[in-house]
């Protein structure tokens, strides 16, 4: 194969690519996005295949078919609610392979036509050295934050003295480390380099709290992006700076959309500790709240003309999808109008609680965004709240000195009944209280979300 | 034409760079946000076409033995995210269906 024609097929792979993620404007369109993502790969594939100098195909048909399954297993058996988790696990793995492809590339160099060891070019040994920063500290820092997904360690962001400091002396020193290999490239310099990258990529993720997961998750796709884009740049290879480019925008982009869901700015997320301070006490309150029965709310939503549902990751977690799907089911047959109000943070990750509803077999397009609904909430008779909190909180409006002080929320206050599924009055992850709660058109419904809706299931 | 020749690879690299990251950019924003999810195991999944430089360090018969068997673990992680991350947002995308 000509390099002409390689670097043609490259292309198509690259424009492949882009379709992928152009299908997913829709979800009509987004399924055979993803068949234009799997040919985008066979041909990148094949065209590498193609090309001199392969010549062992036993070794790299094991290396194929053995991640192959291993990765097909895994993605069949995962459970939607872990899907943070296999996200983050996948990232480690584009890191740690960005890091395994650069350490090839400085011992073989005259495969990818970068020099020969001891002697690569130049600028070859600069872009070597961003591929395997940026590839080492997506790799560590991915897994640390699977840790934190899986409950593996500890959720709670780990702060010490003198911690931004020692992360500002570790990025000069790999730089300086890079400066080194750069003009010296000896091996060892290398690895000592790769090393300090790895340490950081821990030391990146440790200080973020479980409330700012959406935020890592979404930045450390945007990294592995750039660490496919960096060896892309090494090998001289378009299709994976094509890839590189897209995804590490991506990645930016939802990075984007989490912080301004939380009205969080990206550098206060990165210097983490978010959720530490404890010393924030809830302000003891002697108003009164009113308490519902499952009869009472399934007497309600009967009667009304419009239900909102609002779920949160509370919800997920009592695994009551289901239930919720039957119940709107039920009230729909009843003649009452459904819909699903989502708040970008609602679950784990961008998207998560979308994917938590269509599982649970809910149509999308009873699915609305927060900008879509909010100003259909003065119109709408009943919200039913369940398993969130912070998203529903009006006091980021009136509080300016509240923690999700500017967060855009739901406005069910608005609505003329609220329903609030709850275990109790506490707080949510914010550690606010919410004044909700108390209003004269609130009813709290107290117990387990999914307990609780197949009450109102059974009383409907 | 000659000058064209003489036009370093590195330059042409990074205005391959700086224009897909535009083209990402503008249809990144188009995604649904409903589908962000299957966004992100996608560009997972792509995002392992670094299985290309994987698979030029695993096979040349001769050379450095270091840099293959780097190359061939490579490919095996690669190949975990490839498979893996088609086959989890082919699952997630099929659950999506309108109203009957």
């Amino acid at each position: 194969m000509t390099s002409n024609l390689a670097a043609i097929l490259y292309l198509i792979a690259g424009v492949c690519f882009i379709m992928a993620l152009r299908g997913l404007s829709s979800p009509t369109t987004a399924r055979s996005g993803n068949i234009f993502g799997i040919a985008g790969m066979v041909i990148a594939v094949g065209t590498t295949l193609g090309q001199p100098g392969v010549e062992d195909y036993l070794w790299i048909g094991v290396g194929i078919v053995v991640g192959g399954l291993i990765g097909t297993v895994i993605a069949l058996r995962i459970r939607m609610t872990a899907m943070p988790q296999l996200v983050a696990g996948f990232h480690s793995l584009v890191g740690l392979a960005a890091v395994l492809v650069a350490g090839a590339a400085l011992y073989a160099p005259e495969t990818f036509h970068i020099g020969t060891p001891g002697d690569i070019r130049l600028v070859s040994r600069i872009e070597m050295c961003f591929g395997v920063v940026i590839g080492a500290l997506t790799f560590t820092g991915s897994v640390v934050a699977f840790a934190k997904l899986q409950e593996l360690v500890t959720g709670a962001p780990l702060v010490f003295r003198g911690q931004h400091m020692l992360n500002l002396a570790l990025i000069i020193a790999i730089v300086a480390l890079g400066a080194v290999f750069s003009v010296e490239q000896q091996e060892s310099v290398f690895w000592a380099m790769t090393g300090l990258a790895l340490i950081f990529g821990v030391l990146l993720i440790v200080p973020i709290g479980g409330a700012d997961m959406p935020v890592v998750i979404s930045m450390l796709n945007s990294y592995s992006g750039w660490a496919a884009a960096g060896i892309g740049f090494t090998l001289e290879n378009t299709v994976l700076i094509i890839v590189g480019a897209l995804v590490g925008s991506a990645g930016a982009i939802l990075s984007y959309i989490m912080c301004r869901a939380m009205n969080r700015s990206f550098i206060s997320v990165i210097l983490g500790g978010f959720g530490t301070d404890s010393s924030r006490a809830v302000t003891a309150t002697d108003r009164t709240h009113k308490a519902g029965s499952a009869d009472d709310a399934a007497f309600i939503m009967r009667n009304a003309g419009t239900v909102v549902i609002v779920p949160g990751y509370g919800l997920a977690v009592a695994q009551a999808q289901h239930a919720i799907r039957e119940m709107a089911g039920m009230l729909q047959k009843e003649g009452v109008d459904v819909r699903y109000a989502i708040h970008p943070v609602a679950g784990r990750m961008p998207g998560h609680m979308n994917v938590l509803l269509a599982e649970a077999n809910v149509p999308y397009d009873e699915v609305f965004e927060l900008e879509d609904i909010n100003s259909d909430m003065p119109n709408t008779d009943v919200a039913l709240v369940i398993g969130a909190n912070d998203v529903v909180n009006p006091v980021a409006k009136t509080d300016p000195q509240s923690p999700i002080a500017g967060m855009p929320i739901l406005d069910v206050e608005l609505c003329k009944t609220v329903l609030f599924v709850k275990r109790s009055l506490a707080p949510g992850y914010a550690g606010i209280d919410n004044p909700v709660f108390y209003r004269d058109n609130t009813m709290m419904l107290f117990g387990d979300a999914k307990k609780m809706v197949e009450e109102i299931v059974k009383s409907l | 034409m000659e000058h064209v020749l003489e036009l370093n690879p590195l330059v042409i690299a990074v205005t391959i760079f700086v224009l897909a990251v535009f083209v990402g950019y503008y249809v990144v924003w188009s995604v649904t946000p409903a589908l962000h999810t299957p966004l992100m195991s996608v560009t997972n999944a792509i995002s392992s076409v670094i299985i290309v430089g994987a698979l030029l360090a695993a096979t040349p018969a001769e050379g450095s033995v270091v840099a293959k068997i780097l190359g061939g673990i490579a490919v095996g992680l690669a190949a975990v995210n490839i498979f893996g991350g088609f086959t989890v947002t082919q699952r997630m995308l099929v659950m999506f269906k309108k109203k009957k």
